[in-house]
Parts: structure tokens; sequence; C-alpha cells
């Protein structure tokens, strides 16, 4: 009887077994794939809200860092972190407070001061200086070394509406975004930063 | 002691992040296969090599030393591509 219906009785058994397994693999499947969206990616995303030049070189140092060791990379520059992205003042069309504004903060890279001992620019000069001794690049070779890695650098609509600072105040290649570009890049990275 | 290398980087006198930048421009002009090598003064790049090599899914670390050229302190890197 056994030996008869043997392989009857093997097929009856597998064929509802392998359908309830045929749908656990589709489970795990699904479940792999919404893993595999929320896994976090190659990626780096900083904020630059600072505006004085050690934490600015340092923010370009470190995405330089990662987008050579091959991590897509993205800065949003908020606040006075913008003014290290200006390359010249205009005043025409702004409010008396943000034309104030604008004549009060650095243009460029070149204007910034350190965020300690800076008396008056003397500190950002000192520390300048020291790179150069110790054969450091300055903070405009590591600008121009992270558009040339692919960096992407993003300025932040709502503070250049508030500091009066338009696009073409810019230097070239910067994108503008909100919070939602950041947050769309940050959520993405497996490393966020604050600088 | 001697490894073969294909082609080399000389970062002597530059500081961080530069020898990782330098290599990497040279790294992915290689074959797979190739081996670069790169020559640093920042001793700093002792520890950079092996995180970049952590972090660069097909850049193989495959020895570093420490050797003396022209008196000064020179740490060579040897970097396989997969």
């Amino acid at each position: 009887m056994v030996i008869a219906n043997g392989h009857a009785a093997v097929e009856e058994r597998t064929i509802p077994e392998l359908g309830a397994l045929h749908a656990q693999v589709q489970q795990l499947q699904a479940q792999v794939d919404a893993l595999r969206a929320q896994a976090p990616e190659n990626r780096l995303s900083m904020v630059v809200f600072s505006g004085d030049l050690d934490r600015v070189l340092a923010a370009f140092v470190i995405a330089s860092g990662a987008a050579a060791s091959g991590m897509e990379t993205s800065m949003f520059f908020t606040f006075w972190g913008l003014t290290a992205l200006r390359r010249r003042r205009e005043s025409k069309g702004k409010t008396l407070l943000q034309k104030l504004m604008g004549w009060m903060t650095p243009v460029g890279s070149r204007g910034l001061g350190v965020s300690k001992m800076n008396f008056g620019g003397v500190g950002a000069k000192m520390l300048r200086a020291m790179m150069r001794q110790q054969g450091a690049p300055q903070i405009e070779e590591m600008m121009q070394l992270t558009r040339d890695l692919g960096v992407r650098i993003v300025a932040c609509q709502m503070s250049m509406d508030v500091m009066g600072i338009r696009q073409d105040e810019l230097i070239e290649g910067v994108e503008v975004g909100g919070v939602a570009t950041f947050l769309g890049d940050a959520t993405k990275s497996k490393t966020t930063l604050f600088i | 002691m001697a490894i073969q290398y294909d082609i080399e980087v000389d970062a002597r006198g530059l500081q961080c992040p530069m020898p990782i930048v330098n290599a990497r421009k040279t790294f992915q002009e290689l074959q797979s296969g190739q081996t670069l090598r790169v020559l640093a003064t920042d001793p700093g790049s002792v520890n950079d090599f092996k995180g970049w090599a952590n972090m660069v899914a097909d850049a193989e670390l495959l020895a570093q030393e420490t050797t003396e050229i022209d008196g000064k302190t020179v740490y060579v890197h040897y970097i396989r591509k997969k």
C-alpha cells in the first residue's frame, strides 16, 4: 500500500508545501526590496552653517576626502555659510537691512575670518600663512578641488531670501534648494554633518 | 621586499587630503590588476590609505612601508586595483 502509493503520496504532500514556500519567498523578497530602498548609500551630506574660515575649510577637506574615496557628496550652505560662496556684493533692489547685511558680511572665502583669535582678520591671515608653510592647500584650492571631484553644492534658498543674496551674487555652479533638498540627500546618506 | 608597481604618485610634501585626492585620480585610470605606488611624507597617510582602501570597493592595500629618501621619512603605499 505504502510502496504502491509512495510517489503519489509524496506529490500530494509536496505541492501544497511548495505553494506555501513560494508565498514565503515572495514575502521575503518584498521585505528585502523594502529594506534595500531604505539602506543608506555610499553618500555624505553636510550642512555648512558657519562662515568661519577654519570651519568652512574643515568642511571642504572632509568633502574632498569623501569624494576622493568614492562617496557621493553634497554640501548645503546656509546662513553664514553662504558668505563663502559669494563672488560679488550687489545692493540694488535690496531692503536697507539686506544692504547692511551685505556690507557687514564677507564676500567669498577670501573675506572669511577664523572662529577664534581673528583680531579683525589678522588671525585669518596668520592661519593662511601657517598653512602655506606646511604645504597645506588653501581654502580656494579646496573649493576648486571639490568641484573637480563632482561634489554637489547647494545654497539654501530661504537664507538667501532673508539675507538678500541672489544667485547671481554666488559663484558659478551652485544649485539653489530648500530643506527638502538637503533631507532628500541626507536620508540616503551613511554620514551627515552639521558644520 | 620590492613590490612591483605600474604607476607612481609622488605626494611628498603634500598635506591631507591631497595624497588620497591625487591617488584617486591616478587610481581611476588603472586597469584591473595594476598596482599604484604612492609616496607621501604626511604621517597621517598611513591611516588614511587604510581607510581609503576600505571605502573604495575595487582598491586593495597590498603593503605599506616606511623608508628614508633624501633624509626625509617617506611613507610608501601600494594599492592594487581589483
